[in-house]
């Protein structure tokens, strides 16, 4: 079993290669969101190394160092098999999410690996009832650069809720 | 949230003549019934789940946990002897304990700083004696007679279990034979290991939990990782054992995927069906016996076993129509690191996001607004037959008859 990445922040100055890097992970945080938002979930897995770590945390494990999550995905494959499970198996109320995140922050360069950090809000709508605030917490990622984008070596939404509401159906 | 219909007092409603085959809607509504269930079976002579052992590890350790609306703390004293408290001042009510959990030489309650020691008694009253020979407390206000109240505890295993009442049955008693096999099976003296936590909030309410995990018949058909995966299916070798006070034991085996006549019956067996990674719903064999099996104690928790995954589902109830389901996910010290990687990724089955358990949270909220404002209608549990004897096979609703014959007992209803 494999432990999770700490989280590495330095005092980084500002300069132009920080804020660029900071607007280009921005632009993919929100890509990422709207492609969970739009319901394109098929295309999630796809920002993932083959050996990444992806897990949605509660903030009571994660302080703990306890491995469980919530959502536990250690390989890509896990991730994938999140997708097979959502589309082919899971008896579920249909429901709307929209992921709202600020505070996007670049926190160390270690070699090829960014490490980055950023907070979500999620709201929830059933189809019979107005958007709840459903989830709020923090990304903690480890990115690496692929192409003009990036893909997660490590994605952990490690969220502040003492309880999920009812069910987590989808990835955060 | 849905308010609950409040039309007849409780010593108005009338069960259905059909008896346990039925169960009016009003019992997951009433108010009044609520409060009932909770001083009969919470707050009465009943053992409740309140911690693991390896929650509290050490002298000082504590944490807080919930019997029914009450919260109390568990908390590990001289000797490693358990002491579980209410989390409530003996002076003015305020909780005492403000962190879930930690470690404390004593408890200082944070408004008047009175001071108690890790059993709940009392030690400090601050200017207990008054200012300049002014106020203080009269001279024969006696500490040990303003301690926090204290909880009868029993530890079993590595579990622990607490009651309010003054004078609660022994806990074996209190389980019966069969519990208590299958609680020693679970937790046979060994050391455990805490592998994390899941909470989720279900508008539902709290029984609708239990009769959940005493309904072998639904997991059959709804949950397609648990039939299409071999790990809970209508053609394996089960039981479905009724015990009393409320408990049952639901019994079967992980068989692996394969097609059958019985599974290509079931809608939601899915023969195409393949994962990426396969670990997720591959056991590891660990019990001599090749047996999975889920307990249901009532009132507070279930205990279950799946795959490698073993987790304590506390049943927290908040209001006729809401309770809070805290697992707690396990292993035995003693696991090597694959059978804790197992554990860790089978777990990936429960929890509010679990492939299995995700429904449940689903259908029983389903349920709870399916009876609103039907409280003059009932459901009726007739699958497997009428009575309340154990069954060897898990196309039945027995264990839910079985319950509700032992509630309506103890509620007078």
């Amino acid at each position: 079993m494999r432990d999770r990445i700490k989280p590495i922040v330095r005092d980084l100055t500002p300069d132009v290669e920080i804020l660029v890097l900071e607007n280009q992970l921005r632009h993919f945080y929100e890509k990422i969101a709207d492609l969970l938002d739009q319901d394109q979930i098929e295309q999630f897995p796809g920002y993932f190394l083959d050996d990444c770590m992806y897990q949605v945390v509660s903030r009571e494990n994660y302080s703990e160092n306890l491995p469980q999550a919530t959502i536990y995905c250690d390989g890509v494959a896990m991730v994938r098999d999140r997708v097979i499970a959502l589309r082919e198996t899971q008896v579920y109320v249909p429901r709307v999410w929209r992921h709202f995140i600020s505070g996007t922050r670049v926190t160390a360069i270690e070699g090829d690996e960014i490490h980055a950090r950023a907070n979500f809000l999620i709201t929830e709508a059933t189809s019979d009832n107005d958007p709840t605030l459903f989830l709020v917490g923090m990304y903690l990622d480890v990115l690496v650069r692929d192409g003009d984008g990036f893909k997660f070596k490590q994605r952990l939404a490690v969220f502040d809720n003492h309880h999920i509401s009812r069910s987590l159906i989808a990835p955060v | 949230m849905q308010q609950a219909v409040n039309i007849a007092a409780a010593e108005d409603r009338h069960w259905p003549e059909e008896g346990w085959t039925r169960v009016p809607y009003w019992v997951y509504s009433d108010p009044d019934i609520y409060q009932r269930e909770l001083d009969t079976f919470f707050y009465g002579p009943s053992w409740n789940y309140v911690a693991l052992a390896c929650e509290v590890p050490e002298q000082g350790s504590y944490k807080r946990s919930w019997i029914g609306e009450r919260q109390v703390v568990v908390v590990r004293g001289e000797d490693d002897q358990i002491f579980v408290w209410e989390n409530r001042c003996a002076h003015r009510g305020a909780r005492v304990c403000w962190k879930n959990k930690g470690k404390e030489e004593s408890f200082t309650c944070p408004y008047h700083q009175w001071n108690f020691a890790l059993d709940g008694s009392l030690q400090g009253v601050p200017l207990k004696r008054g200012v300049l020979r002014k106020g203080g407390m009269p001279s024969d206000f006696d500490n040990s007679a303003h301690g926090l109240r204290r909880l009868h505890v029993h530890v079993e295993g590595s579990s622990i279990w607490a009651s309010f009442h003054d004078n609660p049955p022994p806990f074996e008693e209190y389980c019966g034979e069969e519990v208590m096999a299958g609680l020693r099976r679970q937790f046979p003296g060994k050391r455990l290991r805490l592998l994390g936590y899941n909470r989720q909030r279900v508008a539902s309410n709290w029984k609708l939990y239990f009769e959940n995990l005493k309904d072998p018949y639904h997991a059959t058909l709804l949950h397609s990782f648990l039939i299409t995966f071999g790990l809970w299916r209508a053609d394996t070798q089960s039981e479905s054992i009724p015990v009393d006070s409320g408990h049952s034991i639901m019994v079967s085996r992980n068989v692996g995927k394969k097609k059958t006549e019985a599974a290509s019956e079931i809608k939601r067996f899915k023969e195409e069906l393949e994962l990426f990674d396969k670990d997720t719903v591959t056991p590891r064999n660990e019990f001599d016996d090749g047996k999975v099996v889920a307990i249901t104690h009532f009132p507070s928790v279930v205990i279950h076993q799946q795959a490698n995954t073993f987790g304590m589902r506390h049943v927290i109830p908040k209001g006729p129509d809401s309770f809070e389901l805290a697992w707690t996910f396990f292993g035995y010290e003693d696991d090597d690191e694959e059978m804790t990687r197992l554990r860790v990724r089978h777990a990936n089955l429960y929890g509010p996001a679990g492939f299995v358990a995700m429904e449940d949270g689903e259908v029983l909220s389903e349920s709870q607004l399916g009876t609103h404002h039907y409280e003059h209608r009932a459901a009726v549990v007739e699958m497997g037959g009428r009575d309340v004897e154990r069954q060897d096979h898990m196309v039945t609703e027995v264990l839910i008859r079985a319950f509700y014959k032992h509630y309506r007992e103890l509620m007078g209803l």
